[in-house]
C-alpha cells in the first residue's frame, strides 16, 4: 500500500512481452499542447488479455496507436518507454519498426470500411503484407497462405478474388482481423473492433478474435468505449480517463470492487440486461476539455468525494491489492509527500 | 389507458435504379421494401420501442409516423385522426403536436445558429412567442434540461459544446412546443457512456412533466429494456415479436428475438453465455426471402416456415409473435 511504484513489477521474473513505462503521448497543437496520454504504466504477457476502457477522448486510442508508433500528426510520444519483448520502441528509426508492425505488433481498426482498400481484392491485401515482411515467398505461396488464413477466419476461399465492397461490414472486419493475424503477431491490438456492427455480428468477430488468439497464442489489447465486452472478453482491465489510466485490476477485482470513483460511476451506468427495475445513476458534467485539464485530478469537476487535496494535487497510481492500482486520493496520500 | 398513434398496414417501399440492362430486358420494378406491413398503436404516456439491428426499418417507420416520409401504403393515425394523406400546411400544425430527435446531434443543429436561436425557432416558426417572451421560454427550457447557467448558454454556438450538451439543445428544442408525442431516433447512442444515463432521466422526467409520449428507436436493447414500457422486434421490415417489457424479456419467444438477447454483452466479469448460432447474414431488403423472411437464417426452420408468411398472434397477454414454432 505504501509504494509509489507498482508492486507487481517484482512479481514476475521473466521479461514480459510488452512494457510500458510512464509514457506520455502529447499533441502539439496550434491552440496548445494536449497531453493525450500521461503517465501510463503497465505490462502485459503472453497470451494476455487486456481490456482498455474509456470515453471518447481518454487517451485510449491514442495509448494503442503509439504501441505500434503510429500515433497521427501532430501527435508525438512525449517521454516514458514502450519496450517489446525487452527493447524499448520509442527511439527505434522507422524502417525497424516497419519489421515490428505485423510479425510482432498488429493492430485492427474500428471501421472496416475505410480500412481496405477499395481498388484492391482481398487477396492482393494479404499478398502484399506477407511479401513486404518476407520478400522470399512467392506470389503463389503467399495467396495460398491467404486463402488458410480466410478459411480460418470462416470465408470461403474461393472469395480470395472479391474486392472490399462486395462483402458485409461484420465481413470486412473478420477480413482486417485476417490480415493482422496474417504474420503471426504476438500482440494484436483490436481498435473497438465491433463497434460499427450490429450486436450479433459483434459476439460472431469477439467470439473469432478470441478463438484465434487462443490458436495463435496471442496476447490481445481490446479497446473499446464500451465496459460491457471489456469485462465479458480480458482478464486485466484499465480505465482511462482524460489520458490518465485512473484503475487497474483483474476483471473480477475491478467488478467486485471497484475503486476509483469514475469506476464505481461507470459500472453503474452501464444497462444490464439481465437485471429487471435497475436504477442507473448518470455522472454529472462532461468530460474535461484536453487544452485546458482541470489542476489536480482531472476528475475532481464530477467526482462525488472531491477533498481540497484533489483540486491542487494529482494523485499518484499506488497499489491497493494484488494487481489492483488506483489513481485517487482516497486511498491516501502516499506518494505525493516526497514532493 | 387511451391510443396516441395507430398504425396500420404501413409500407414504405424505395425504389431502386435498375442497371441499363435490366431496364430493357425486364419490367419488373426492383424496390428496397424499407417497413413492409407493420401495424401497431402506442398509447397515451408509454414508451414504446422499435429495436431491432441497422436495415430493419426501425428508423424509416419513425420517419414515416412524424411524416418526414409518405407512405407507399397503410394508414397512420394520431389521436384518432387519419394523417397518413395530410398536406403541407396542415403537417405544420400537427408537428406542434409531435416532435423527432435524430441520433446525431453534430448533424441536427444548424451550426450557423446559436443555442437560444435554435431552441427559438419552434416558436417563431408556429408564431407563439417572440421578442421578451420568446427569450423567457428559452431561459426556461435551457434550465429544464440542464444547461446552466442559461443566459450564458444562449450565445453559444453547437460547435462550443460537447456531445451529450448539444442532444440537450435538440431535445430542448423538441419540447419547447410542449408536444403530446415524440419519437426519439437512437438519442443516445451516439452519446457518451457517463452521459447517457442524464439524457434518458430527463426523457424520463418530461414523460411525468409534460405526458409525452415517446417512440424510441434504437439497436441497443439493454438500454431499450431499461426505458420502455412495451417493445417491438423488427426484422427486415416487419414486427416479428411485440410485447410488454416484462414479458418479451422473461419470455422471448421468437427465434431472432432469443438469438438477439443472447448476443447483448452483459457487463460482469468473464461471463460465459449461450449465443444461439444464426446462420448467414441478413438478406438484403431487396430480395426478401418467400413465407418467413427470417427462414433463411432461422435454426428451427419447417417446411411450412418457406410457403407462407406468419402473422403476429397473441401468445400470451399482450405479447404477440409471428412465427409457426410458438
Amino acid at each position: 500500500m505504501n509504494c509509489s511504484t507498482p508492486s507487481f513489477r517484482g512479481e514476475i521474473a521473466k521479461l514480459p512481452l510488452l512494457e510500458i513505462d510512464s509514457l506520455a503521448v502529447d499533441y502539439r497543437t496550434s491552440r496548445g499542447t494536449v497531453h493525450a496520454v500521461n503517465d501510463v504504466s503497465f505490462f502485459l504477457e503472453k497470451g494476455e488479455t487486456l481490456g482498455l476502457a474509456g470515453e471518447s477522448g481518454s487517451g485510449k486510442s491514442t495509448l494503442g496507436l503509439s504501441i505500434i508508433r503510429l500515433v497521427p500528426y501532430p501527435g508525438v510520444i512525449g517521454g516514458g518507454q514502450i519496450k517489446i519483448d525487452g527493447r524499448d520502441i520509442v527511439a527505434l528509426p522507422e524502417h525497424e519498426m516497419q519489421t515490428f508492425r505485423g510479425t510482432k505488433v498488429a493492430y485492427v481498426f474500428q471501421d472496416p470500411m475505410i480500412s481496405l482498400n477499395p481498388v484492391k481484392k482481398i487477396g492482393a491485401h494479404f499478398v502484399e503484407l506477407i511479401r513486404t515482411h518476407e520478400p522470399n515467398v512467392s506470389k503463389k505461396e503467399a495467396f495460398e497462405r491467404a486463402k488458410t488464413v480466410l478459411k480460418n477466419l470462416g470465408i470461403q476461399p474461393e472469395r480470395i478474388n472479391d474486392y472490399p465492397h462486395q462483402f458485409s461490414g461484420g465481413m470486412r472486419q473478420r477480413i482486417m482481423i485476417g490480415l493482422a493475424i496474417a504474420l503471426n503477431p504476438d500482440l494484436v491490438i483490436a481498435d473497438e473492433p465491433t463497434t460499427a456492427l450490429d450486436v450479433i455480428v459483434q459476439a460472431k468477430i469477439l467470439d473469432l478474435l478470441e478463438s484465434l488468439r487462443k490458436a495463435y497464442q496471442m496476447a490481445l489489447i481490446l479497446i473499446s468505449h464500451d465496459l460491457s465486452i471489456i469485462l465479458e472478453r480480458c482478464d486485466k482491465i484499465i480505465v482511462m480517463y482524460a489520458g490518465h489510466m485512473v484503475e487497474y485490476a483483474d476483471g473480477t477485482e475491478l467488478h467486485g470492487r471497484p475503486a476509483h470513483p469514475y469506476t464505481q460511476k461507470l459500472l453503474q451506468s452501464i444497462p444490464n440486461i439481465e437485471l429487471s427495475d435497475q436504477k442507473l445513476t448518470a455522472i454529472p458534467g462532461s468530460p474535461p476539455d484536453m487544452l485546458n485539464p482541470p489542476n489536480g485530478c482531472r476528475f475532481w469537476p464530477r467526482c462525488s468525494c472531491t477533498m481540497e487535496i484533489c483540486r491542487v494535487k494529482e494523485p499518484l497510481l499506488i497499489s491497493i491489492g494484488r494487481n489492483h492500482l488506483v489513481k485517487c486520493f482516497l486511498y491516501g496520500e502516499k506518494g505525493v509527500q516526497s514532493e | 389507458m387511451s391510443e396516441i398513434v395507430r398504425v396500420e398496414h404501413l409500407k414504405k417501399y424505395f425504389p431502386v435504379q435498375k442497371s441499363v440492362l435490366e431496364q430493357l430486358f425486364t419490367r419488373k420494378k426492383k424496390s428496397v421494401r424499407a417497413v413492409d406491413d407493420v401495424t401497431f398503436s402506442i398509447k397515451k404516456g408509454e414508451i414504446f420501442t422499435l429495436a431491432g439491428e441497422s436495415g430493419c426499418g426501425k428508423t424509416t417507420t419513425g420517419k414515416l409516423i412524424v411524416r418526414l416520409l409518405k407512405p407507399t401504403s397503410g394508414r397512420i393515425y394520431f389521436k384518432g385522426e387519419d394523417i397518413t394523406q395530410l398536406k403541407r400546411e396542415e403537417l405544420r400544425l400537427l408537428r406542434r403536436k409531435m416532435q423527432i430527435i435524430f441520433q446525431d446531434p453534430y448533424a441536427s443543429l444548424n451550426p450557423r445558429m446559436t443555442i437560444g436561436k435554435a431552441i427559438g425557432h419552434p416558436l417563431e416558426i408556429h408564431g407563439l412567442a417572440r421578442g421578451e417572451e420568446k427569450k423567457g421560454k428559452v431561459l426556461e427550457v435551457l434550465q429544464k434540461v440542464g444547461l446552466t447557467p442559461p443566459q450564458q448558454f444562449m450565445n453559444l454556438f453547437p460547435h462550443q459544446l460537447s456531445g451529450g450538451q448539444r442532444q440537450r439543445v435538440a431535445l430542448g428544442r423538441s419540447i419547447i412546443l410542449e408536444p403530446e408525442f415524440m419519437v426519439a431516433d437512437e438519442p443516445v447512442s451516439m452519446i457518451d457512456v457517463s452521459l447517457r444515463t442524464t439524457i434518458i432521466d430527463l426523457m424520463l422526467g418530461f414523460r411525468k412533466e409534460l405526458g409525452l409520449t415517446y417512440l424510441f428507436v434504437t439497436h441497443d436493447l439493454a438500454v431499450a429494456k431499461y426505458i420502455s414500457d412495451r417493445i417491438a422486434i423488427m426484422y427486415l421490415g416487419r414486427i416479428i415479436e411485440i410485447g410488454s417489457k416484462e414479458s418479451l424479456f422473461k419470455n422471448p419467444l421468437h427465434p431472432y428475438t432469443k438469438a438477439l438477447l443472447s448476443a447483448i454483452p452483459v457487463p460482469e466479469p468473464k461471463k460465459k453465455r449461450e449465443v444461439i448460432e444464426l446462420k448467414g447474414e441478413v438478406p438484403s431488403a431487396i430480395n426478401i426471402p418467400p413465407g418467413c423472411r427470417f427462414s433463411s437464417r432461422c435454426p428451427f426452420k419447417k417446411d411450412e416456415c418457406t410457403k407462407t408468411e406468419p402473422e403476429l398472434v397473441e401468445a400470451e397477454k399482450d405479447h404477440s409473435v409471428a412465427c409457426y414454432l410458438s
